[in-house]
């Protein structure tokens, strides 16, 4: 009975298949068109950016693991300084990374991830909203003033609200005590890092 | 149903792993010279044998130990490492690193093999020693032109991967079979140690 429904059905699911099919819009990929082309940008270069990828990464881990309100409490206030920062980088003249600060915010990070070190959701506010002034900063005067430079900012700043949200409610849900230890390993491999990027900065002097 | 669940993460992950394993370097938008940056640092904690054995002996003995040993040594050691790195990098000399190297694989073998149970402090003191020679000797041999942040994560990750797998082969030690196997490893892994003393002293 089944079966014979279904067949009888099938030239009609063709039928709408095949309407669609021809109806179909040009594809969009490479987002000329749409304008969002700059988003994905902004995205993408945060995502492949390990120098802005990291620190975040370990402020998300930390936030999550003190619990839920501190996870909220990063997820907005680190892309709002972000933002602020990026705008403020966008009109500034020029600016480039110092190794030794970003070291600096990877061995912070880092190192009170790995700790467990039970902050207030003061210090967590005040640890995301410099991260994401000094960040959103430099990304700023990297961009420069240009006709899509806030919205490869906005795409940023969505990629860093999304990595913050899942990592830190992952984390926040997380009891089992192997699983949290995970995450402060992940936190002494950020230190680990950030210690090996001093040295390269010292070592280039 | 749990047992159900498990079985479906079980064969997922008997999929994806060996996947894992066998990806190649994505280069969809890679800065000049990162990906290798990261692919180096990556392959150099996992190209010498004496590292390999010090590290893994590391994961073993931490294993043995049990809690909170197996954590504390994982997470401590990146970081006391990283140090000896960093110190590498910067020029600071530090003497006997090969002796130092050999020596860490020949006490960390043998302490497997006996199943040495000193106190949390002391064998974090002992590790965390070995931990800065291994550091120095990368941190030295770092080659130049490399992207320092992807080279250094991808170090660091080795390390931890070889920890990983130390521990991993440590879970054996809840069975008797698997503690006269975990001896015969740090049997092993003494037996290397000695070998690359001779070598550091020929």
């Amino acid at each position: 009975m089944t079966k014979s429904l279904s067949q009888s059905r099938l030239p009609l699911y063709s039928f709408v298949v095949f309407v669609f099919l021809f109806a179909a819009t040009p594809a969009e990929a490479h987002l000329n068109s749409t304008g969002m082309g700059p988003i994905y940008d902004g995205l993408m270069h945060f995502l492949l950016s390990p120098e802005d990828l990291a620190p975040v990464l370990a402020l998300a881990l930390l936030a999550g693991l003190r619990g839920a309100s501190h996870g909220r409490r990063a997820l907005f206030v680190l892309p709002a300084a972000w933002l602020l920062g990026g705008l403020i980088g966008l009109a500034a003249t020029s600016s480039s990374a110092h190794p030794v600060i970003s070291a600096f915010w990877f061995l912070l990070l880092g190192g009170l991830l790995a700790a467990d070190a039970k902050l207030s959701l003061r210090v967590t506010t005040a640890l995301a909203a410099l991260l994401g002034l000094y960040h959103g900063y430099l990304n700023g005067t990297g961009l420069g003033l240009s006709a899509t430079s806030a919205t490869v900012l906005l795409g940023l700043i969505f990629a860093v609200f999304v990595l913050v949200a899942l990592a830190a409610a992952l984390v926040a849900r997380l009891h089992a005590s192997w699983a949290r230890i995970a995450v402060r390993v992940a936190g002494s491999w950020i230190a680990a890092s950030g210690l090996l990027m001093l040295g390269w900065a010292m070592h280039k002097v | 149903m749990r047992i159900a669940r498990q079985q479906i993460i079980t064969r997922w992950m008997t999929i994806l792993l060996p996947m894992l394993f066998w990806a190649q370097v994505a280069f969809a938008h890679p800065q000049q010279g990162e990906a290798r940056g990261f692919v180096t640092g990556f392959r150099h904690p996992i190209s010498g044998l004496d590292h390999v054995l010090a590290m893994v002996a590391v994961g073993l003995w931490g294993a043995q130990l049990g809690s909170p040993a197996i954590w504390l040594l994982p997470v401590a050691f990146p970081m006391v490492m990283a140090f000896g790195g960093m110190l590498g990098l910067m020029g600071v000399p530090l003497p006997g690193v090969e002796y130092g190297i050999a020596a860490s694989a020949i006490l960390l073998g043998a302490a497997v093999l006996f199943e040495v149970r000193p106190p949390l402090a002391l064998a974090a003191v002992l590790v965390g020693t070995f931990a800065i020679f291994h550091g120095h000797a990368h941190g030295t041999e770092l080659p130049p032109g490399q992207s320092g942040l992807l080279y250094s994560m991808g170090f660091v990750i080795a390390t931890g991967c070889l920890h990983a797998v130390g521990i991993t082969i440590g879970a054996v030690h809840r069975w008797g079979w698997g503690q006269r196997l975990l001896r015969f490893a740090g049997g092993v892994v003494a037996a290397g140690g000695m070998f690359f003393m001779w070598k550091a002293v020929a």
